[in-house]
């Protein structure tokens, strides 16, 4: 055991883990994150709280997760390198280890252009990489980046994504093993629509028996609407979504309810692949859907641990 | 070489229009490669300057002339005297041209009438590519050659993000992904293992996050003491 959340103990208690995901909103009333939260508590393992997510200002991740903390529940907060330093993270990651928060994210993040801070500075002063292993030598071996010693042990689960979706494709399994080398004891991925190529990553990920080394969970979002997949598919960096899914959403009378169906297909299919230790459910806007996810993927009761 | 782009006349005229004698003043050296303030770039403005300040019924002249490089002493004493003439300069160098003016000759008055965007090199006819910027720790040994802290646009030093697709940066579609071009000369040269190995957080130090650098070579530095 490494910092004895219950989203590692899930995860060692080799049940299929599943996690959540809360969007912090463009104002400090976090009213609905919580009752959010509050909604899917007896259906998810842990909760994702974004990182000023698409590179949009909305309340830190850490405040919105110490208030999880609050409330009983757990959060893995992510942590991205865009817009702070090494300083200001390692300050951050102590703020809220100090708050009583036990899971930590590392990703780059995406880029300031895509926000409403377009002329913001991007700060990228450490990637990814860095940044679980500055976090990893800080936990196991009591010091900064910077190599100055930390006056009291600290302890955390960490964590990275993975996009086996984006390209150089044949490099995305070493970039997962770049990442648990680093310090990564669980992975979630980019949203799955494409599962053929994720199986396909799979049994890369498989040869090398990473799945062993870290719980991979794979990442599904459901898809509300035509308008949503389409969106989704040009919009959105890391995504993609295979013609075939739209032309089902398309030709789907109800397509909110195809959506779902796809989703919860998808969860069932990554319960069938090897390796797979869990799912990672992104209903952003969409959070009420997610208890029935769970429920008719057949992922509930939730494993108490 | 450095390269600049002009900025907008009307910017330049709003700049210019309370000085009577203004001199447009070219440079020869990176910006006159890059055609963006050299003689001929310098003439055109001076000319477009004209135009417009008599169609605001402006009083005073637009001379123009150019010289090699304006971030060199020497080459700024030959035209001292009549750099001293005019009430204004409006510099069509890069933004160390114009400091070096201002710092060299502290009564002048000069104006920026490029804005310098970087170093770069003219990749076809008219399409100027950023590819340093001068972080001081040059890593392209690790690269093949591509450069990571200019060309990723999240300067990442351990391979590409997960916004790479297709070869391109999630950032915009006319800007290669640094790492995929990395990762294919890699692979071209059967280096692919190279990845794997864990880049440290850089020392930025080196770059301008250190503060301005001065740059330093006692061997060749004249000694202006006794």
């Amino acid at each position: 055991m490494i910092a004895g959340s219950n989203l590692e103990k899930v995860i060692n208690s080799g049940n299929f883990v599943v996690t959540g995901e809360l969007g912090p909103p463009k104002s400090s009333d976090i009213t609905q994150l919580k009752h959010h939260a509050e909604e899917m508590k007896n259906h998810v393992d842990a909760y994702n709280i974004t990182d000023n997510q698409t590179a949009i200002v909305r309340t830190s991740s850490i405040a919105c997760g110490a208030t999880l903390v609050q409330m009983g529940l757990e959060p893995i907060i992510q942590i991205t390198v865009r817009d702070r330093n090494r300083i200001c993270i390692q300050g951050d990651v102590l703020g809220a280890h100090a708050l009583g928060i036990k899971n930590i994210l590392c990703l780059s993040g995406d880029h300031q252009s895509f926000g409403n801070e377009q002329g913001s500075k991007g700060v990228y002063d450490i990637d990814s990489m860095q940044l679980l292993k500055g976090l990893q030598e800080m936990r196991d071996e009591n010091h900064f980046i910077g190599g100055d010693e930390l006056e009291a042990p600290i302890s955390y689960y960490l964590g990275a994504v993975a996009n086996p979706f984006a390209d150089p494709f044949e490099y995305r399994v070493d970039r997962l093993e770049k990442k648990i080398n680093a310090g990564a004891s669980f992975i979630q991925t980019q949203c799955i629509f494409d599962v053929d190529r994720f199986e396909k990553w799979m049994e890369m990920v498989r040869e090398r028996g990473l799945h062993k080394k870290a719980a991979i969970m794979g990442g599904v979002t459901p898809i509300k609407s035509l308008g949503a997949a389409r969106y989704m598919k040009n919009n959105v960096s890391g995504i993609t979504i295979p013609d075939e899914l739209i032309d089902r959403l398309k030709g789907a009378e109800k397509k909110k309810e195809e959506g779902l169906n796809i989703c919860i297909e998808t969860i069932q299919r990554l319960q069938e692949i090897e390796g797979v230790a869990g799912v990672h459910i992104m209903a952003i806007a969409w959070e009420e859907i997610v208890p029935e996810i769970v429920e008719r993927s057949g992922l509930y009761p939730r494993p108490k641990v | 070489m450095i390269i600049a782009e002009r900025k907008p006349l009307e910017e330049i005229a709003a700049m210019a229009a309370p000085y009577k004698k203004v001199c447009v003043l070219g440079c020869n050296t990176c910006v006159g490669v890059c055609m963006a303030g050299g003689e001929k770039e310098a003439a055109e403005t001076a000319s477009l300057l004209r135009i417009h300040r008599k169609k605001e019924n402006q009083e005073g002249e637009v001379d123009v002339f150019s010289i090699e490089r304006q971030c060199e002493f020497e080459f700024i004493d030959e035209v001292l005297e009549r750099l001293k003439s005019y009430d204004l300069i409006v510099s069509l160098a890069c933004g160390v041209g114009v400091q070096t003016m201002i710092e060299h000759v502290q009564s002048l008055r000069v104006v920026p009438g490029l804005n310098t965007t970087s170093m770069g090199y003219p990749t076809e006819q008219g399409v100027w590519s950023e590819r340093c910027l001068g972080c001081g720790d040059c890593v392209l040994h690790l690269t093949m050659g591509v450069c990571p802290i200019t060309r990723c646009a999240k300067a990442l030093l351990n391979g590409p993000c997960g916004g790479s697709a297709e070869g391109l940066c999630e950032v915009g579609e006319d800007i290669p992904c640094a790492w995929q071009l990395i990762h294919d000369r890699l692979s071209s040269f059967s280096r692919l293992g190279d990845l794997n190995e864990i880049q440290p957080p850089k020392d930025w130090s080196t770059s301008h996050h250190g503060g301005p650098r001065t740059t330093v070579r006692e061997d060749v530095r004249i000694d202006r003491g006794e």
